[in-house]
């Protein structure tokens, strides 16, 4: 591994740590969503560091696929999470604030 | 050419064309065709793998690591067959049920059935798969299509649990992925057979574990990731709690056992080992003691989903051996574990359904308010009572032959505190069942009885089905018991591939 991709891999594991101490510790639906978003951006900073982690001029292409269906998962339970959490706030029961997200 | 894929492929085709065909009249017979055809492909699939042994599939004819492969074993083939099984008469109790079948002002009808059908092709595409990313892929189907089906319940309260229960199910699945990465990062390889012969002990593969262990633990309702459970297995409607208790947290035990005593052989302890059963003892522990004080029949049947998946957990530390050695009791425990997990999927289908058909003809499902429902609901009543039976593994139940082979190896392998909570946990499971039955079978004072809606002969029928179910896996176990043996990971050693 080169210095860069043990930069790239320290990173991820950063973003992860945060990520997960945020989706843990915050309440509110939307603040915890984007915090699972951030973790999941993690893994996908760490496999694309995985792909290029050989003196191989050509990078591995495995993990950029397992990239690609990732954002697709994420995005579909992230769109669904939303549409539930509006559903939510219209019942009034939940507390719920649309307007409030934090930046990022 | 086998009908692996097609017993994947055939809900899924089905729940596209009820998609795509607005309002159909036939959607419900459509679904119960098709889960139909589902319960054949999985019964030759038992037969080949029983005649012709464990089998690799090629889809479109890539090997691994290239391509991405399925695979069938005694395990896959048993628990894609029970899954089919327990589908059709909870099919056939969606179908029964008059809320799919008015043209509601919701719509119900033009979404459950999709959705309900996705869950099951998912299912069995999970249980096929041999490739890590695979199963990711396929845990993230059944999250979605799940929390779809407790949000039809259409209900604040299913809403506010079916939202616990998604980011629960979401925040295990990116640690399960970062799992699979670091897995990749460690072996070059996602194919299972070839991460257990490449990964090696170190940091990568630890953190590996650990994160696919936590994930899943989220998954399968371990203690104390339980919390999301109770809310979203009770508020759903009795055919959907039936598939999620018996067979949803069950398919995150199923990636577990796999990852444990395949890929992850060469790396876990057996201090590891011992920690997960304590966990699951803590689970059988809280949940039943959880279960019994409740005060709803159907919040009670889900903190019982808690405490047996805590006892079908022990699996892990009784079959595990140390390094690279595999003990005489292990096969045993392994089985009885798994028969463990599939005569629960029976009996907790069989326990929902009943108590949906007594919640329907009651109108709630208040506890000290279903007295005297026995003499009204005879067969409901009936049901819950085998299944009960089952639950406590009282003979001859499947419980009894899964808790069994579990004691017997507990006692082999000298872990003598884990039969302790074996049987403590039987006795808690009875604590819940007998307060139900007594409930049930007692007089009703004159001013409490109710006027009595009509419930449906088939939603009575169905959880009779499912409770001679788990009855049957008791009567005639050597077959199911040898279908698991083959193909399992202790007696033939894994290849190692290239």
């Amino acid at each position: 591994m080169t210095h860069a991709a043990e930069l790239y891999a320290a990173a991820a594991a950063l973003l992860f740590a945060l990520g997960a101490i945020a989706a843990i510790r915050r309440s509110r639906v939307l603040q915890r969503l984007l915090a699972l978003n951030v973790m999941g951006s993690a893994v996908f900073l760490f496999l694309i560091t995985l792909a290029y982690r050989d003196a191989d001029p050509f990078p591995d292409p495995v993990p950029h696929a397992m990239v690609l269906t990732g954002i697709v998962v994420a995005v579909s339970i992230t769109a669904f999470a939303v549409g539930l959490a509006r559903r939510l706030a219209s019942d009034g029961a939940h507390q719920e604030d649309d307007g409030g997200a934090p930046p990022g | 050419m086998s009908v692996a894929p097609l017993a994947i492929a055939l809900p899924l085709l089905a729940a596209t064309a009820i998609l795509l065909l607005p309002r159909a009249r036939g959607a419900a017979a459509l679904a119960v065709a098709a889960v139909a055809a589902q319960v054949i492909c999985t019964a030759i699939l038992v037969l080949e793998v029983w005649h012709s042994g464990a089998a690799r599939y090629a889809i479109g004819g890539w090997n691994a690591p290239l391509g991405i492969e399925l695979h069938v074993d005694g395990l896959a083939a048993a628990m894609a067959f029970i899954t089919a099984a327990v589908a059709l008469p909870a099919t056939l109790y969606a179908a029964s049920s008059s809320e799919y079948r008015e043209p509601g002002s919701w719509r119900a009808q033009d979404t459950f059935w999709p959705c309900w059908l996705f869950l099951l092709g998912a299912l069995q595409a999970l249980y096929l798969s041999a490739d890590a990313f695979n199963l990711y892929v396929t845990l993230e189907l059944l999250t979605l299509a799940s929390v779809a089906l407790v949000v039809l319940a259409n209900s604040a309260g299913a809403r506010r649990a079916a939202m616990r229960y998604l980011l629960a199910a979401f925040l295990g699945s990116v640690a399960f992925l970062l799992a699979v990465a670091l897995m990749y990062a460690d072996a070059h390889a996602l194919d299972l057979r070839l991460i257990g012969a490449r990964l090696s002990p170190g940091p990568l593969a630890w953190s590996a574990v650990a994160f696919a262990c936590a994930g899943l633990a989220m998954k399968s309702a371990l203690f104390p990731l339980h919390f999301w459970l109770p809310g979203a297995h009770s508020t759903a409607p009795p055919h959907v709690s039936a598939m999620l208790s018996g067979f949803v947290v069950a398919a995150a035990f199923y990636v577990f056992v796999r990852l444990w005593f395949e890929a992850f052989a060469p790396v876990v302890t057996p201090a590891a080992g011992q920690l997960i059963g304590v966990l699951g003892a803590m689970a059988m522990v809280w949940g039943s003691v959880q279960a019994i004080r409740q005060q709803r029949l159907k919040l009670m049947v889900a903190y019982s989903t808690v405490g047996q998946m805590g006892y079908v957990f022990l699996v892990i530390p009784l079959a595990q051996g140390s390094g690279t050695t595999v003990p005489s009791w292990a096969l045993d425990a392994w089985r009885g574990g798994i028969y463990l997990l599939l005569s629960h999927a029976c009996a907790k289908g069989a326990m929902f359904l009943a108590a949906g058909a007594i919640a329907r003809a009651l109108g709630h499902d208040r506890l000290p308010g279903i007295s005297g429902i026995a003499s009204r609901l005879p067969i409901s009543t009936y049901a819950f009572g085998i299944a009960g039976m089952s639950l406590i593994g009282l003979p001859p139940s499947g419980g009894f032959i899964g808790k069994w082979l579990l004691l017997s190896a507990s006692i082999a392998s000298g872990q003598w505190w884990w039969a302790v909570l074996i049987v403590i946990g039987g006795i808690l499971t009875a604590g819940y069942v007998f307060l139900v039955l007594g409930q049930e079978l007692s007089q009703a004072r004159s001013d409490e009885e109710a006027v009595l809606k009509r419930v449906p002969r088939t939603l009575e029928y169905t959880a009779m089905a499912l409770a001679v179910a788990a009855l049957l896996l008791g009567v005639r176990a050597i077959e199911p018991l040898e279908l698991l043996r083959i193909g399992n990971p202790f007696e033939a050693p894994l290849e190692v591939g290239e």
